[in-house]
């Protein structure tokens, strides 16, 4: 029996001491009208069968070049993040109910929210949420909890469409009205908004949908004017090389959120991820999720445990910040051993080399016939190119080259039919920005 | 654990703590967007930070390390062979907007799953979507909301729950929108009726329930509740958490429930992660399926699999986060669903009621009190060390922090709250005899120390590497991050 100890003598042995005749017995307060014999499912696999069935499975899936981004991204993971991150004692503990028994993963959460503060340059910074989208959601939701009796939220047109619905799915649960803000359409960047009338806070995407940098410092001026918090969407890899959401504008943003998969978690068709959100101090009794402190026991030794626990459910209900319970912990694990491995000259490195790369696949495509780029903005590592065909069908031709050659906008109900949004890391070699280049010709000059 | 080893080393990664100088930068992105405080990250070796992590690792308990006897959490076993698959470069490489012709694979496991999953509950159809339990209960009781909205029942903006129910329950109905209104439970655990028909009426949308409940107990009178909420126009909801209790034997479909979330990192034997990825599908009746939330896997007629859009669920709830879920957790699901398959299923609940009910009565002839002695336990039970308490001043606490010295993870305390001085203990299925009675061993030796030298239990642990922790002085002075140094 897979999984199961029990040999025909326990189990006699442990039902008599129940005090009963079989396992069916167990069940005798359960209406037996209530009671299912069979259910249309598979007869079980040996573990040998079933790697060969999965591996079939996993080789169906095309292996691609990736020059997606959109919010996901392809970097290099140090072998030994998960290597250690899938140790058992990390992979099968739980929540750490019990601090003396779980000083482990404490001390790791506790070396998270540091690493947090220090690449956002904010005070504090939960152990993590599900995702950035859903982290977004949540720190709209702390804002107007800040900020009481406001009841909308400013969301800029240019933030990732997925990260959108999911506001609209959970703000919209509340009532809570989502106030549009315009990008102009020649460069791509936010406008300053011109109305803030009974908003809570203006997000910041830097960087937004299309790859593209948007001036903070006059964004976060501007908001903190209007009496807005402001909340800062950020990629953790970029703020290795972009200003830190504590140091935009006179201020410093209020909140910073964002998508934490950069920091050493596999792509896996887009989970599980994690979600990162850093305040202020002066808010921290207003964040959701579970939160690590430093602390001491009798003897005066170091140790750690949660702390500001009346902020969540187990204990407050239904007067919780949020209904979240189990967090990414595993992943916020291999993000931390995935920071400390690389270090801030490893992350600036690989920031760098990201960007590098961008530069020089832009400069390598320029000059191909029929192609543009119809923002001129600065970038970090991802960008919209414009092709004089659909960007879909390109998209198509070149699975057969064996790329994934960017995503399609009009996926997204974004852009013109041509418009596709292309990423590269630090993963891609020069040899591989060649490959796009000539696959790319092959693929426009056969149209 | 060698808590002499550990002790001796300096286990701050902070030491390696490094400003960089200044590094050239990019001359294209403009200056003014460019980082202005040096970035303050550990630089240290590859081996430091290889020994860090091992010798943190090894300051946990863990089911791989230890027995963990949670209540309410099903601390099982988590097959190795769900995480070797799941770690195929096949799916970890597959970027999230890959076209679905070029991800068949992924997409083929996780519509076996979606199909799997609502005959093993009895439900119509699923979404794999959320990414825990809780995130699953927001959406369930979000496809209540829009399913009376869309009958244009718009008065409906009560939510039903036991007191005893899990916290995330009465917050997750808030979230939703929904006023909370709490049902009491009767002495022998079972639901107030009474008090349910009280508050049924034309503003209530539905009841959220745990079955068998919170209190370890199975809800006897389910068929008549799923009645009474019904003809009074509401839903029921059930939360997935002690599915391990009746996997194979009894679907929740068949209660009589409309909608509910499956606990993968329970019942499905995925990891707990020291506090996630959890992964909390959810399941519907045929007449919820509109509602249910993005994406989720389609079969088109001749076989081809795709994500699903808005366009084809168009009353959905929405999509819960940026892409699919925790995809990763799914995979494990499924691997562990299809090297059990039906007998295998069957099998979970059955040995995992044994368990719990030999442990039940092995502590009961120590002289241990079961909360609910009439009752039979479930796949958990409930003890209360009341009687401790008023002979020694021992509390639960106490006996759980004891436990701890034993190399035992200590039960679930103190929930449910309308039991005093309880414990929650889950042992599972996949725990040997052995290992259950070397718990019942510590247990009546713990019992002794109680009586004799309590002292003993209240200053425990004595053998981890801290002991109890100042959680006032945590709170007070409140240092969540490390200074740069």
């Amino acid at each position: 029996m897979p999984y199961i100890p029990h040999d025909a003598e326990e189990t006699a042995a442990m039902l008599a001491a129940v005090g009963v005749n079989s396992l069916d017995a167990l069940f005798d307060e359960i209406p037996s009208s209530l009671q299912v014999h069979d259910m249309v499912l598979p007869e079980g696999l040996s573990e040998m069968a079933l790697r060969r069935e999965l591996e079939g499975r996993a080789l169906a899936n095309a292996p691609l070049v990736c020059f997606a981004g959109g919010g996901a991204y392809a970097h290099h993971i140090p072998a030994i993040v998960w290597e250690i991150a899938a140790r058992g004692e990390f992979y099968s503990a739980y929540t750490p109910y019990q601090p003396e028994a779980s000083q482990g993963t404490l001390q790791v959460l506790y070396e998270y929210q540091s690493f947090i503060t220090r690449l956002t340059g904010l005070e504090v910074s939960n152990a993590s949420l599900y995702d950035g989208a859903s982290g977004l959601a949540e720190a709209c939701l702390m804002a107007l909890r800040i900020q009481g009796s406001e009841k909308s939220i400013l969301v800029p047109e240019n933030l990732l469409p997925s990260w959108r619905s999911v506001l609209d799915t959970v703000l919209g649960m509340q009532n809570i009205r989502l106030q549009a803000v315009p990008y102009d359409p020649n460069s791509g960047t936010l406008q300053i908004p011109g109305d803030a009338s009974d908003a809570a806070a203006l997000i910041v995407p830097q960087i937004n949908a299309f790859g593209l940098l948007e001036s903070v410092d006059k964004l976060t001026d501007w908001a903190h004017a209007q009496g807005l918090l402001t909340i800062a969407v950020v990629n953790p890899l970029a703020l290795a090389m972009l200003k830190a959401p504590g140091d935009w504008g006179g201020k410093g943003a209020d909140m910073a959120v964002g998508e934490g998969q950069p920091m050493g978690i596999p792509l896996t068709g887009g989970g599980p991820y994690f979600g990162f959100l850093a305040c202020r101090k002066t808010h921290v009794r207003q964040l959701p999720g579970r939160l690590v402190a430093k602390t001491v026991d009798a003897q005066g030794r170091t140790g750690y445990c949660l702390t500001l626990q009346a902020r969540e459910q187990h204990i407050r209900r239904g007067k919780a910040t949020s209904n979240i319970c189990t967090n990414q912990g595993l992943m916020v694990t291999a993000a931390t051993i995935h920071m400390a491995t690389l270090g801030s000259h490893g992350l600036q490195e690989t920031a760098s080399c990201c960007h590098t790369r961008s530069r020089q696949l832009r400069e390598l495509l320029a000059a191909l016939p029929g192609v543009s780029f119809p923002y001129a903005g600065a970038f970090f590592h991802e960008w919209v190119l414009r092709l004089p065909m659909s960007a879909t069908a390109v998209r198509d031709a070149l699975l057969g080259h064996g790329l994934l050659a960017g995503i399609p906008l009009r996926e997204w109900e974004m852009g013109e039919p041509g418009d596709l949004l292309v990423c590269t890391t630090e993963l891609l070699e020069e040899a591989d920005l060649l490959t796009y280049r000539d696959a790319l010709k092959s693929v426009l000059e056969a149209q | 654990m060698n808590p002499a080893v550990t002790e001796t080393v300096n286990d701050s990664i902070f030491a390696h703590d490094h400003h960089l100088p200044g590094q050239k930068l990019p001359t294209d992105i403009p200056e003014d967007l460019l980082r202005k405080t040096p970035l303050n990250l550990p630089n240290a070796s590859e081996l430091d930070v290889l020994r860090h992590y091992t010798r943190l690792s090894q300051k946990n308990f863990s089911i791989d390390t230890q027995f963990y006897p949670l209540g309410s959490c099903t601390m099982k076993y988590n097959p190795r062979i769900a995480h070797a698959l799941a770690s195929l470069p096949g799916f970890a490489r597959l970027h999230p907007d890959t076209p679905a012709p070029a991800m068949q694979g992924l997409l083929q496991v996780l519509w076996e799953l979606q199909e799997w999953l609502a005959a093993a509950t009895g439900m119509a159809a699923v979404s794999l979507t959320p990414a825990a339990g809780a995130q699953g209960e927001l959406a369930g009781v979000a496809m209540i909301r829009a399913y009376h909205l869309a009958r244009g029942d718009t008065g409906r903006n009560k939510m039903l729950i036991p007191t005893a129910a899990h916290g995330t329950n009465p917050a997750s109905a808030q979230m939703a929108g929904f006023e909370v209104i709490e049902i009491p439970n009767l002495p022998d655990g079972d639901l107030d009726m009474a008090a349910l028909d009280a508050h049924l009426g034309p503003d209530v949308a539905g009841i959220m329930l745990t079955n068998p409940s919170t209190l370890g107990v199975f809800e006897r009178r389910i068929a008549e509740i799923a009645r009474h909420v019904h003809a009074a126009g509401g839903l029921l909801y059930y939360d997935g958490a002690n599915l391990n209790a009746i996997l194979g034997r009894v679907q929740p479909g068949q209660m009589g429930f409309d909608v509910m979330h499956l606990n993968l990192h329970k019942t499905f034997a995925t990891p707990h992660g020291g506090g996630g990825p959890g992964a909390g599908a959810v399941a519907v009746q045929e007449r919820l399926r509109p509602f249910l939330p993005l994406p989720t896997v389609l079969q088109e007629p001749h076989g081809a699999l795709r994500w699903m859009s808005i366009e084809d669920l168009p009353q959905s709830i929405g999509q819960l986060s940026a892409h699919g879920g925790n995809i990763g957790v799914l995979l494990r699901a499924h691997a562990y669903l299809r090297r059990l398959g039906r007998s295998g299923v069957g099998r979970v609940s059955a040995y995992a009621a044994l368990n719990a009910n030999y442990l039940l009565k092995e502590l009961q002839r120590l002289g241990y009190q079961a909360a609910f002695p009439e009752r039979r336990a479930s796949h958990e039970f409930i003890l209360s060390v009341s009687d401790l308490h008023k002979a020694t001043g021992v509390r639960a606490l106490d006996v759980a922090k004891r436990l701890l010295d034993f190399g035992i993870h200590a039960p679930t305390i103190y929930f449910p709250q309308l039991v005093p001085e309880c414990l929650l203990i889950e042992p599972t299925e996949t725990e040997s005899k052995a290992t259950l009675d070397r718990f019942v061993a510590v247990m009546a030796q713990i019992r002794q120390e109680a009586l004799e030298q309590p002292e003993l239990l209240r200053e425990a642990p004595h053998h981890l590497p801290v002991g109890r922790l100042d959680e006032a002085l945590a709170a007070r002075k409140l240092d969540v991050s490390a200074a740069p140094e």
